[in-house]
């Protein structure tokens, strides 16, 4: 049987893991639910921005923080100009699919034609570092990155319940005709939805650049789990998002601490399936 | 009579001249570059996809060693051409491509993809046409069943029993030998498959094992798996890993302020892991470094320097050749002998020679008399000093002053 402390220490590594989850899932969350555009390039879009982080951090020396700076709002462009694409060409939800994907593909081998298929590392010296409660140590990094997460899922909440923009963004989710005879204007709310949610994967990507390591392949690797994340965050809640993220990662880390690590997908996948069945009345 | 001495001197002076030039120019002309119809050789690599860190390393590899083969007589005086395709890291793509490169191609010969998994899928291929395929990295030599294919890197038959015992022989040698070792491992299969032999070979010798634990491949986040490990807190860490997953270990376990005694890691990135803090004094397989006593064979000094020009070029984050760009170097050496000793393309000739004859590779000879076609085993360990991988084991591999370090 596991000790105490490790059961702690597992759940502390899957809650933080999770956080990343929730960040990944917070853009495509809002896509897919607000402007039914299911955004497979959002992947793609993260990794862009990790290795942007990389190199910037590595080439020419600046510290990630500051390179977020530059590369969220170069981000939010992109958005602006993949939105423009879908208007362009009256993409659906479904076409949505194929176009992103194709998207994410070109990025994939851009990426690799620039930076190489080889395996990239963002070494920093405060990787490591952690903090010691008790006999748990909790890694900084991972924590920031929950708490960003959580600082952005918490405004992304407000700003929908909240302000106006919001609102119509909610009420031309829920009945586009409807929210254009009360003076919403979608098209316009559409592209700014579709800004923020490419600028959430700048901010994915460059926590991905100092925790992860990087590969052009490994725009894949998040996919199964992130789209579980929003599924079961339900689409287009931001907080729904996290919390699902952070089920998630916790779900899966105490699955290696019981079990085998090998259990974990198995584990995420499962309890995306039990919550289906149960489909519980949160949103 | 003076002049006719100077002028039988001036003759001679002069006739020895030619002679000296014509004897000098004799290998240049007897070197003329090959000529004729290519001899068309196809082969896949994983140039996009979850193995292409790898393969990029391996098409420098070949790209080199055609260019060599072609600086001498290609294939029986012939020009050598690569047909290379991109398996995408995708056995079942392996497995069509190969069918392409024979059927509609119609390549003389072919080379063998990297991976386990691809070089099955190319080996059924080539087995249905008969054609010999040769290899550098299944790692479970056992899969390997058909008669004409050939492994370029001398794993041996059972790696799974030779290499366990090379490590515990290394950690025997230690001031404080270990006693227990948590193993930790890929499911990739050919990671899988030696962490399986190490469990088995470390308790037939006397070391325990606490702690197996298999994790699957690509796996993302390592904190769980470190908790364990601190708890479980054996002498030595076995880690089965590929590419960069040593590091993401070691790093979370430091992230729990733990560092292992000791730790192997089986196939990882090698120049991360040397750089990586964490990475100082672990151990590791290799075949061949750049370095002594290997650099002293034939040629191998001439394409470990092109490899590094190269690979600088191609910017590759490690530009040193290692066992596996070695390993693709070693595959064309197999095939240029095979077909030359053979004097024919056809591929029964070929697969005839090389089962008699020794091979002469930049691993060293290489026989294939073996089970499975392989010859006897010579996987080394290796250890991170000062940022550098050095060869430290068995100590006969070792660079002059050199030694494996607690």
């Amino acid at each position: 049987m596991p000790s105490a402390t490790l059961l702690g220490q597992a759940l502390i590594s899957g809650v933080l893991a999770g956080g990343m989850y929730g960040l990944l899932a917070l853009g495509l969350s809002l896509s897919w639910g607000l402007l039914r555009l299911v955004n497979l390039s959002h992947f793609a879009l993260a990794f862009l921005a990790a290795y942007l982080t990389y190199e910037l951090g590595t080439t020419y020396h600046v510290a990630p923080w500051w390179s977020v700076l530059l590369i969220v709002p170069s981000m939010f462009v992109i958005g602006l100009a993949q939105h423009w694409i879908f208007v362009r060409f009256k993409v659906n939800e479904l076409g949505s699919l194929l176009i992103t994907f194709s998207f994410a593909v070109m990025l994939e081998v851009g990426i690799q034609l620039y930076w190489t298929a080889d395996y990239r590392r963002f070494e920093t010296h405060y990787a490591t570092w952690s903090l010691k409660a008790g006999p748990f140590y909790i890694p900084v990094l991972e924590l920031i990155l929950c708490l960003v997460a959580g600082v952005l899922a918490w405004g992304t909440w407000l700003w929908l319940r909240k302000t106006y923009v919001g609102k119509a963004l909610r009420a031309s989710a829920e009945d586009a005709d409807i929210a254009a005879a009360y003076g919403v204007d979608h098209r316009k709310l559409a592209y700014l939805l579709s800004g923020v949610g490419a600028a959430y994967a700048g901010v994915a990507g460059t926590f991905i650049a100092l925790i992860a390591t990087l590969a052009p392949a490994q725009i894949w690797a998040w996919l199964g789990v992130v789209f579980a994340v929003v599924i079961i965050g339900r689409l287009g809640n931001p907080l729904g998002a996290l919390a699902a993220g952070m089920l998630i990662g916790a779900s899966e880390s105490i699955a290696m601490a019981i079990l085998s690590p090998a259990w974990a997908p198995v584990v995420s996948f499962s309890v995306l399936i039990a919550i289906l069945l149960w489909d519980p009345e949160w949103s | 009579m003076r002049e006719r001495m100077g002028s039988w001197r001036r003759r001679h002076v002069l006739a020895g001249l030619l002679g000296s030039t014509a004897v000098l120019a004799a290998p240049a002309i007897l070197r003329a570059a090959p000529s004729g119809k290519p001899v068309r050789v196809g082969g896949t690599l994983s140039l996009t996809g979850f193995l292409a860190q790898t393969a990029v390393i391996h098409k420098i590899a070949s790209e080199i060693m055609v260019e060599d083969i072609n600086s001498r007589d290609g294939f029986l005086g012939r020009p050598v051409e690569y047909v290379l395709l991109d398996d995408q890291s995708k056995p079942d793509v392996a497995r069509s491509l190969y069918e392409k490169l024979i059927t509609v191609d119609k390549v003389d010969l072919i080379q063998g993809p990297y991976a386990t998994a691809p070089i099955l899928a190319a080996m059924g291929v080539a087995q249905r046409y008969g054609k010999v395929i040769i290899q550098s990295s299944m790692g479970i030599p056992k899969l390997q069943t058909y008669d004409m294919a050939f492994p370029a890197t001398p794993f041996g038959p059972e790696p799974d029993k030779t290499y366990p015992n090379v490590i515990l022989d290394a950690m025997a040698s230690l001031p404080t030998p270990p006693k227990s070792m948590v193993i930790l491992t890929s499911k990739f299969p050919s990671a899988q498959f030696m962490a399986q032999g190490m469990k088995v070979e470390a308790e037939k010798r006397g070391v325990k094992v606490p702690l197996y634990l298999e994790y699957e491949a690509g796996n993302r986040d390592f904190g769980a798996i470190a908790a364990r490990v601190k708890e479980a807190n054996a002498d030595f860490l076995w880690v089965g890993s590929l590419g960069l997953e040593s590091n993401q270990i070691l790093e979370a376990l430091r992230k729990l302020d733990y560092t292992p005694k000791g730790s192997f890691h089986l196939y990882p990135a090698p120049g991360p892991l040397a750089l990586s803090p964490d990475g100082n004094l672990a151990w590791s397989s290799t075949f061949l470094e750049p370095d002594e006593p290997f650099m002293s064979r034939p040629g191998v000094a001439k394409i470990a320097a092109a490899y590094k020009e190269r690979a600088t070029k191609a910017n590759l984050p490690y530009p040193l050749i290692d066992a596996q760009a070695a390993g693709m170097v070693s595959e064309w050496q197999i095939l240029e002998q095979g077909v030359n000793g053979a004097k024919s393309l056809e591929d029964k000739q070929i697969a005839a020679f090389l089962k008699k004859n020794v091979v002469n590779t930049i691993y060293g000879p290489l026989k294939f008399d073996g089970l499975y076609n392989h010859g006897a085993p010579a996987q080394l360990i290796r250890q991170v000093q000062n940022k550098e991988w050095k060869v430290v084991w068995p100590k006969e591999f070792a660079a002059p002053g050199v030694k494996l370090l607690p």
